[in-house]
């Protein structure tokens, strides 16, 4: 065994230091062959963890009440001792910039480069979701151009009329994306540019739509029974900036900038456990890589080991700690079998993955990482192996039984089903309730009608109402929600009246 | 390629737009908070920040999900005992979820959205824009309390004050001078005295005679007072004005039996208010609380809130006891006295014109400000007239008209609004 001889002993960073260790992980790292956009390192105090944590890590937001809320209320816990503060935030651009808080001692900086610099960066780098539906080069432009606009409009129609579309578009945030068709790539300088014209276009379209002199010589009576739109549409957001017949065009940006945001996060959401679990193994490799060359000395180690066993604790559903699956768990555990797999399989792994026994792990993690998200990557990589340590199992909950009935555990008639649920769980299309425009009466009273697809007869629950009022303010005009079951029939109608 | 940055010193309170602006949006909630702390504090408990507390599904965003009910599967960790068929009975739903009227009593802790707010911002959702009257005409000529200061040394005094070292000197100097000429004859006598007997020629008489002078002048020498009334020195101390910083506010108000708690209540805002204003301008404030019915006295805040008197309405008795208390406790040049008094405009119909007298003979001349609020639906009865011809005469003095509870901020701010004008004008 070689001497050790640790980069350092105290618990103390200084930007010496940091930089020292940076250059060790991206070697590292460079070796495991991580590609990562470069690195942006940013210390900051607990206040401004603070400030990012209140505007959901965007370096750059407009401003909201909703974001004062947030801070106030980690602030408080924070104060009190409720809650301690992520070691880290990470952000989906190019350059990544990660924040280190000020707070942590040199061990746990090192671990967060590694896990955010690396780790994260390789994900947003790599993973087709991002690639595809992220523009790391521009967020940071458009945030700036997005905080800027807004200011803009603050000062020219006042904050509370600017308030007002904000919040409405906040309540359809989680409606504002694109699940299937790939949104155009962002750039500050085109937005800028497109902007004017758009505005212009847009308006024009739109008078076009509701022109209501009659047309002579297009007179079908099929015309008629004509829905518009005529194929449903899930992006709400998008419906009404293009449709929206009494918007002004500020107020369509203003939508625009809402459902772009809500857009750039998408990806985050469908990928927290493959993300976490990638971070951590490479945190965990990274680490481990440095201790054996003899750049940590055992005081480093037992530190490190004992966060990394705090991030991937996970209790078991009796336990009173217990809140679901924690993703880091179930991510670095499916991430770390890969790995053994390829490395050390045993015969029900060359049964169950026989594509991935024998190969190189570094390639084979590289695929799973770059082509799958959650739900996916479960269904492929979940393992006997990991249901049983982590003791899975699965239960139905119908409304129409009396009693809640366990439909699956670790055992060999378990293990699909166990996967197929588990997979289910982390599909956002399940997650999220099915709300579409169905039809908008353009020759009459413009209502709008929407309609949830129930999905396993699931209700829809928070504050219905109020979201349902925003899409009214929005649209300008009535709105009915059509709520249909999984036999196609209208079992429920709640229209929402616009006042005047 | 990797690039560190310092952000720590870059700006911070990146966030305090984002919280005015909630506290803006909310200001109606907090308001009502902040008001509700204020009656359940005591007057000079007044100054603090404060917890707020807002019903969370007030400020909650909306949203849509899925809520319970219908077919769900769901996979959980740590399973011990179960096997493949298992029925679990379905637990309760939780509380906060919605139906029932005892879920929300037991998870309401759960339901508020609680939030601290400083003390300044505590305070100023009181005073928006609302200013101390006659502030600073207060500070820079009304009121001055004396304080006495070295100025140098005077010729005359008391014993107590004489200063040794000056006193000395100028005996000293004194001395020097007066024995100088003697000085400088002795010196001559003696000179002269040296050659005479030097040379044998010289005459006995002529050397008597210098002897004799010399004893004269040596006698002359030591007769020079050592020190003399002339040579004292006193140490002298002038008056310097200071300006004071204790006022005491009376709180006076009728509590005969038309005066009903939702009065008080509106009435001991209109005191809170008062105080503090003070207490953001002074550092000591005493507060005095005169209750009258047809009789005046004073009491502590506890029953001048709460007690609860009958009878009819004298308010000359509790002006005629303020001047005393004011006159015998709280001398003007020691303290800034302000008055705040509230009725609900009942009085003795005679006692009226001896109010306005009392007040502008006796009082107004000793007060900073006098600001009354007449809390009443119904219109004006003597007192309010005679009280008029009061505001005429004297620009520190203000009266409103209050109904409930919302017109205390309009009324003071215009009381002091008011005063602003006037001090501007004048």
């Amino acid at each position: 065994m070689k001497k050790r001889k640790p980069l350092s002993t105290s618990s103390e960073w200084t930007f010496e230091l940091i930089d020292t260790y940076d250059h060790e992980i991206a070697r590292i790292a460079k070796n495991f062959k991580l590609d990562t956009y470069p690195n942006q390192i940013e210390v900051i105090s607990a206040e401004q963890m603070m400030d990012a944590y209140a505007s959901s890590g965007m370096p750059i937001g407009y401003h909201h009440w909703s974001y004062g809320k947030n801070f106030m209320d980690t602030e408080k816990k924070y104060r009190r001792g409720q809650m301690g503060l992520a070691y880290e935030i990470v952000i989906n651009s190019n350059p990544c910039i990660s924040y280190l808080m000020e707070e942590n001692t040199m061990l746990m900086q090192a671990l967060v480069i590694a896990h955010a610099a690396y780790g994260h960066n390789s994900f947003f780098k790599g993973n087709y979701l991002f690639e595809q539906w992220t523009s790391a080069d521009a967020i940071i432009d458009y945030l700036l151009f997005s905080k800027n606009y807004i200011k803009e409009c603050e000062q020219r129609y006042g904050v509370d009329a600017v308030e007002n579309i904000l919040d409405s578009c906040h309540a359809l945030m989680n409606f504002g994306v694109d699940r299937y068709k790939r949104p155009q790539q962002l750039s500050m300088k085109k937005e800028q540019i497109r902007q004017k014209d758009r505005e212009a276009y847009l308006q024009q379209q739109i008078n076009e739509l509701w022109r209501t002199i009659p047309n002579y010589y297009d007179t079908k009576t099929e015309e008629v029974e004509r829905r518009f739109p005529l194929d449903p549409q899930e992006n709400i957001l998008y419906f009404i900036e293009k449709n929206a017949p009494l918007l002004e065009p500020w107020q369509r940006e203003i939508i625009r900038i809402v459902r772009k945001i809500s857009q750039y996060f998408y990806p985050q959401k469908q990928t927290k456990v493959m993300n976490e679990g990638w971070a951590t193994f490479w945190h965990y490799t990274i680490l481990n890589q440095m201790y054996d060359e003899g750049l940590m000395n055992d005081g480093y180690m037992m530190e490190f080991l004992q966060s990394h066993t705090n991030v991937i604790k996970q209790p078991g559903f009796d336990s009173p700690y217990y809140n679901g699956l924690n993703p880091y768990a179930l991510g670095f555990a499916i991430m770390s079998d890969i790995r053994n797999i390829c490395e050390n399989p045993t015969s029900e792994d060359r049964e169950w993955f026989p594509e991935l026994v024998d190969t190189d792990w570094l390639e084979t993690m590289d695929f799973a990482m770059r082509n799958f998200k959650d739900e996916s990557f479960i269904s492929q990589y979940l393992s006997p192996r990991i249901i049983r340590q982590m003791r899975l199992f699965g239960l139905n909950d119908d409304d129409q039984e009396a009693h809640i009935e366990v439909n699956a555990i670790h055992n060999t008639t378990g293990y699909q089903k166990v996967r197929h649920i588990l997979a289910d769980q982390y599909n956002l299309g399940s997650i999220e309730p099915n709300i579409q425009i169905y039809n908008v009466n353009v020759r009459g009273d413009r209502t709008l009608t929407l309609r949830h697809y129930q999905y396993n007869r699931k209700p829809l629950a928070g504050t219905l109402d109020e979201v349902l009022k925003h899409l009214t303010r929005l649209w300008g005009f009535n709105t009915v929600l059509e709520t249909v079951d999984n036999n196609g029939e209208i079992i429920q109608t709640t229209k929402t009246e616009i006042k005047h | 390629m990797t690039r560190l940055i310092d952000k720590r010193i870059n700006a911070k309170n990146k966030s305090a737009v984002n919280r005015q602006r909630f506290l803006k949006r909310y200001k109606s909630q907090i308001k009502k908070a902040v008001t509700d702390a204020i009656s359940n504090r005591s007057i000079t408990d007044i100054e603090s920040g404060e917890s707020i507390s807002i019903p969370a599904k007030d400020i909650s965003e909306p949203i849509i999900y899925h809520g319970q009910g219908g077919k769900r599967e769901m996979i959980h960790p740590g399973n011990k005992e179960f096997v493949p068929g298992d029925k679990i009975k379905r637990p309760q739903q939780k509380s906060g979820k919605g139906q029932g009227d005892q879920a929300s009593d037991s998870g309401e802790g759960q339901d508020e959205f609680v939030f601290e707010i400083s003390k300044e911002e505590f305070m100023d959702f009181f005073f928006e824009d609302m200013e101390l009257p006659n502030l600073v005409k207060t500070q820079v000529t009304t009121i001055y309390d004396k304080k006495k200061s070295r100025a140098g040394f005077k010729a005359d005094g008391i014993p107590s004050n004489i200063n040794v070292v000056r006193s000395l000197r100028n005996a000293h100097a004194r001395r020097i001078a007066l024995r100088a000429p003697y000085k400088k004859e002795l010196k001559e006598c003696q000179d002269e005295l040296e050659e005479l007997l030097d040379d044998s020629s010289s005459s006995a008489t002529k050397i008597e005679a210098l002897k004799e002078r010399i004893v004269f002048l040596e006698k002359k020498i030591k007769t020079i007072p050592y020190i003399d009334e002339f040579d004292l020195r006193y140490n002298n101390h002038v008056d310097v004005p200071k300006p004071t910083t204790q006022a005491v506010m009376f709180c006076v108000m009728d509590v005969s039996g038309s005066m009903d708690q939702s009065k008080k209540d509106i009435a001991k805002r209109f005191f809170i208010l008062l105080y503090l204003f003070l207490t953001r301008n002074y550092e000591k404030i005493e507060l005095v609380f005169i209750s009258h019915h047809t009789t005046a006295k004073e009491v502590t805040e506890q029953e001048f809130f709460y007690s609860r008197e009958t009878g009819g309405t004298v308010v000359s008795s509790a002006l005629k006891l303020m001047h005393e208390i004011a006159s015998t406790r709280y001398p003007t040049n020691d303290w800034n006295i302000y008055i705040a008094q509230a009725s609900d405009g009942d009085n003795w119909y005679d006692d009226s014109p001896t109010c306005r007298e009392i007040l502008a003979e006796k009082i107004m001349p000793l007060v900073q400000y006098y600001s009354y609020v007449e809390i009443t639906p119904d219109s004006h009865q003597s007192l309010w007239h005679e009280y008029e011809k009061v505001e005429q005469n004297f620009s520190n003095f203000a009266m409103r008209k209050i109904v409930d509870v919302s017109d205390i901020f309009p009324v003071l701010r215009n009381l002091f609004k008011k005063k602003d004008e006037l001090k501007t004008a004048s």
